[in-house]
């Protein structure tokens, strides 16, 4: 049995300690909003906030996670970080499959929350561990600039 | 319609507040029987039998279109409108620009239309195979049709109720209005009359004018899917959750055709949370088609624990056929071939003699490896068989081939199998091969119907793909005293995608050729074209552009190779290629094919071909002075009835290190339904084919893909992403044939890139990727 605290509530799940959070998270809870993309931490599809940090559910053993806050992007909205966080990722039409958003989405929240006016070195070194494969990479950026006040995130 | 939908809220895609008018089913228009059971490329689907008149567009299509309202439209009576979306949604925007056209010819208002997705039904819907670039241009006209044949039903249910003339009667934004009295009703009001109103035949229905489209060609509307992505609600194939669900991952043998001899499962049990170990079985004989490579399942409580069992799984393989393969030596191989005669595929006037009397004769070749289609959801698919009928949902770009092949697999008859389509994670061709789905309805099988979602892993992923091809392209051309070319001979060498689904295929078929190596339209008078043999090795399938990869990354390199040794511009050597604007048949340039279109209705026009050349070139300040270690490059190629021109700014610093600051796209495509999607898709093509040129390559090693995970295959990131990139739409006019837009993209970045870098360094870069080639 391992306790986890996920946006707010608490769960109790039956599964072996170094079962990752992904699998706890998506199989067990049944939150789907964090996906799987790679298993080893290398496309950031499934980035979580622990304790207002970005991680990575897919290597994160739920045994690690005792006493720890995780928000997922289905809680992300919760703030006003996250709120503006998806408004410009609506307003520039980032997505396109839209399956990497979620961990893209999770990271620039917690790039903004710790620095609420990043520059585009920021930007890169925030978001590198996160893969899309659509290439929507310029309206990520554009939408993070939007989220934090500095610009337009254009549709262009 | 009522089955599917139920099972959609049953998996949380749908929720219960929609209420839908009956909809009952009606043929709007009788179309041909269908061609074939599978559906495949437009290229695979026999040939129409002489009798028959040639047929093209979405006519040449197995099943054809639909037009009728009855299938799409259902309003319900608080005005909702329903419209089915039945092309597969993989980040294209189908579901937002296909319901768009319909709402925009119904007078529909956008804020109250539903999207609901198709099962896979081609009998009822016509085509769904996504892919080839086609959904817009086949469905346009057909969606038009059948939202103005809705707005025309509305309008007459009105008219009905208030015993007026129907001509009195207007559609406009959710509602129905007789303006003569002021009355007025939403379109929920009349919905039930509506649909008891007899569908226009189509010489009836009047299709707006396109100056009266709201949202048609607008980019006034934000993505549909976008709140529910943004917020982590979107489902996609990995997400489905049925209720007593077990999970399922396999054990693949690591070599295509290869197979278990033997296995212990002992350990694998042992693990917490396992429930069971079933063996698949393999392909009994090649071609692989869309069958499960076999292997064997561990199915648990949950996906880590199946990939624990996976892990304690012991094999003894039989490799089979294919246990030497080596890309290394194969490399070699293809470069053999390349420098002897093949199959001639086109051969106008004479290279042979033109050859021998020119001036100076200029050769290279060029090598594009094995890519991955790498979407980043890995395949994935749920299914349960309930009464001997089995539902599979899945994310899958031809939902009917999945459903024809699950029938086949499962020894049912078609109409027990139900595909639903969820999102897709990615698609770029691998998810039209629903081999997954194909997997998970035998592993409910094995487990007497229970609910089965097979996941794969990215190790899965990139070992197992329908692999883009690998090719040699050999190309020679004679030069005239002013550097012009006057005779061109291209060798393509690659195993083509038709071994897939016919064991002894070892030339490119005329769909293969068709991308940008027969046709190309350049006005030199001695062109020979030849395609020796290749046999296949792996998988080889579709990858978002096809063989215009490999075609265009060598075509419009070696034009550039020949500007620079005539010492002149690369874009007005190009444009001197390319020739003065004519329009030409495409069966002229050796093209059977032209993308399944009409050559009449869609001629190639090299007009169009300078015009997004000049004016990539213009937007991009061509010419202007860079820095040391920048360049520019271009780069213009015809694909998917679409003319896409690029040109790529590059910097390369001491380190031999690339960044692109600034890529410049002309698209023209003809009209647009959604210029903003068209926007995103050149974008997210250009950063495909960035990543492509730059890092993509898998290799062979012992019959077995050697890369397992993205440090192996890498992908662009951010940082090495374009930094900016600047889309213009050439205006195009609705009443002309439309183009592709998924597609066309990727083909001229990689050579433009590659030119960009011969600009910057004088290296040129005959074989991809470039990973570290420019370091020093």
């Amino acid at each position: 049995m391992a306790a986890v605290n996920i946006n707010g509530k608490s769960y109790s799940v039956d599964v072996p300690g170094d079962t990752p959070l992904l699998w706890v998270l998506r199989d067990e809870i049944g939150l789907t909003g964090t996906k799987f993309g790679c298993g080893m931490a290398l496309c950031g599809a499934c980035t979580i906030l622990i304790d207002g940090e970005a991680g990575r559910a897919c290597v994160t053993p739920i045994s690690t996670l005792s006493g720890k806050k995780i928000t997922t992007i289905e809680a992300i909205a919760s703030d006003k970080v996250g709120k503006a966080v998806q408004a410009a990722w609506i307003d520039a039409g980032v997505p396109q499959c839209g399956y990497c958003q979620a961990g893209q989405i999770v990271s620039a929240v917690a790039l903004l929350k710790k620095n609420p006016k990043p520059t585009d070195g920021d930007i890169d070194a925030a978001m590198a561990g996160n893969i899309c494969r659509c290439g929507t990479y310029t309206r990520i950026r554009s939408a993070i600039k939007q989220a934090s006040g500095q610009g337009q995130g254009a549709m262009s | 319609m009522s089955p599917p939908l139920d099972a959609m809220r049953a998996a949380g895609a749908l929720d219960d507040s929609l209420v839908l008018a009956n909809v009952s089913r009606r043929r709007f228009v009788q179309r041909s029987a269908a061609l074939g059971a599978f559906v495949l490329a437009a290229g695979l689907v026999p040939r129409a039998r002489a009798a028959d008149a040639e047929k093209f567009g979405a006519d040449g299509m197995p099943h054809g279109w639909v037009d009728n309202p009855l299938v799409f439209v259902s309003v319900s009576e608080d005005g909702t409108v329903s419209i089915v979306c039945h092309r597969s949604e993989m980040g294209q925007g189908v579901r937002t620009g296909m319901p768009m056209v319909v709402a925009d010819e119904m007078e529909a208002d956008w804020r109250r239309v539903r999207v609901v997705q198709a099962p896979g039904d081609e009998d009822r819907y016509g085509n769904q195979d996504t892919d080839g670039s086609r959904s817009t241009r086949h469905f346009f006209m057909p969606m038009r049709r059948c939202g103005a044949a809705a707005r025309q039903m509305l309008e007459a249910a009105a008219a009905a109720q208030w015993k007026v003339p129907t001509s009195e009667v207007q559609a406009k934004n959710g509602e129905v209005i007789h303006a003569r009295t002021g009355r007025k009703l939403g379109f929920g009001a009349v919905a039930k009359a509506a649909a008891g109103m007899p569908v226009p035949a189509m010489s009836d229905v009047r299709l707006k004018d396109p100056s009266q489209f709201r949202y048609i060609g607008k980019g006034n509307l934000k993505l549909y899917d976008a709140p529910d992505i943004v917020s982590g609600k979107a489902q996609y194939a990995q997400d489905v959750r049925l209720s007593g669900m077990v999970y399922a991952v396999v054990a693949r043998p690591e070599v295509v055709l290869g197979k278990v001899k033997s296995y212990d499962a002992s350990d694998a049990m042992k693990v917490p949370g396992v429930i069971k170990v079933v063996a698949i079985e393999a392909s009994p004989a090649p071609p692989p088609l869309f069958n499960p490579l076999g292997g064997v399942a561990v199915i648990a409580r949950n996906t880590w624990a199946a990939m624990q069992g996976r892990k304690a799984l012991k094999f003894v393989w039989d490799d089979g056929p294919n246990a030497s393969y080596d890309s290394a030596a194969y490399k070699a191989t293809l470069q053999q071939a390349a420098r002897k005669p093949g199959k001639v595929v086109r051969n106008d006037g004479d290279f042979a003699g033109a050859s021998a009397n020119a001036v100076k004769r200029i050769e290279a070749e060029y090598y594009v490896p094995h890519l991955a289609h790498a979407t980043m959801e890995p395949p994935a698919a749920a299914a349960r068989i309930v009464d001997g009928k089995c539902e599979v949902w899945g994310c899958i770009q031809s939902p009917q081939a999945a459903r024809n092949d699950v029938a086949k697999r499962l020894g049912m008859p078609v109409s027990d199998v139900t595909v639903h389509v969820t999102l897709l994670g990615g698609g770029f061709g691998r998810k039209s091969k629903p081999d997954f789905a194909v997997e998970a309805a035998v592993l409910s099988k094995a487990m007497d119907g229970k609910p089965v979602k097979v996941v794969w892993s990215r190790e899965d992923d990139l070992h197992h793909d329908y692999f883009h091809t690998v090719s040699v392209e050999h190309l020679e051309a004679a030069v005239d005293a002013q550097g012009k070319p006057v005779a061109w001979l291209h060798r393509t060498v690659a195993p083509t995608i038709v071994s897939t689904f016919a064991a002894n295929a070892v030339n490119e078929a005329d769909w293969e050729l068709g991308m940008g190596v027969v046709n190309v339209p350049f006005a030199i008078p001695n062109i020979r074209i030849e395609n020796p043999e290749a046999v296949a090795h792996t998988r080889i399938g579709w990858f978002r552009s096809v063989s215009n990869v490999p075609h265009a990354f060598a075509v419009q390199s070696f034009v550039a190779e020949l500007a620079a040794a005539a010492m002149r511009d690369q874009k007005d050597y190009l444009l001197e290629v390319i020739g003065p604007p004519r329009v030409v048949s495409p069966r002229m340039l050796g093209d059977t094919w032209n993308h399944g279109e009409s050559p009449e209705r869609y001629p190639v026009d090299t007009g169009r071909l300078r015009r997004v050349a000049e004016t990539a070139a213009r937007e991009a300040g061509w010419g202007r002075a860079m820095p040391k270690g920048s360049g520019l490059g271009i780069a213009a190629h015809y694909s998917f009835v679409t003319y896409v021109a690029a040109v790529v700014e590059v910097a390369v610093n001491a380190k031999g290190e690339i960044t692109i600051p600034r890529v410049d796209i002309a698209v023209d495509c003809g009209a647009t339904v959604n210029p903003e999607r068209v926007r995103a898709q050149m974008q997210g093509a250009c950063v495909m084919g960035v990543a492509a040129a730059t890092l993509g390559e898998i290799t062979f090693k012992d019959g077995r893909a050697q890369q397992d995970n993205f440090h192996q295959y890498e992908v662009t990131r951010m940082p090495d992403a374009p930094r900016d990139i600047r889309v213009y739409i050439v205006p195009g006019d609705y009443a002309q044939p439309m183009g592709g837009v998924g597609e066309p993209g990727v083909p001229p970045i990689l050579p433009a890139l590659c030119n960009a870098i011969f600009a910057a360094t004088g290296k040129r870069i005959r074989e991809l990727p470039i990973r570290d080639q420019l370091r020093t």
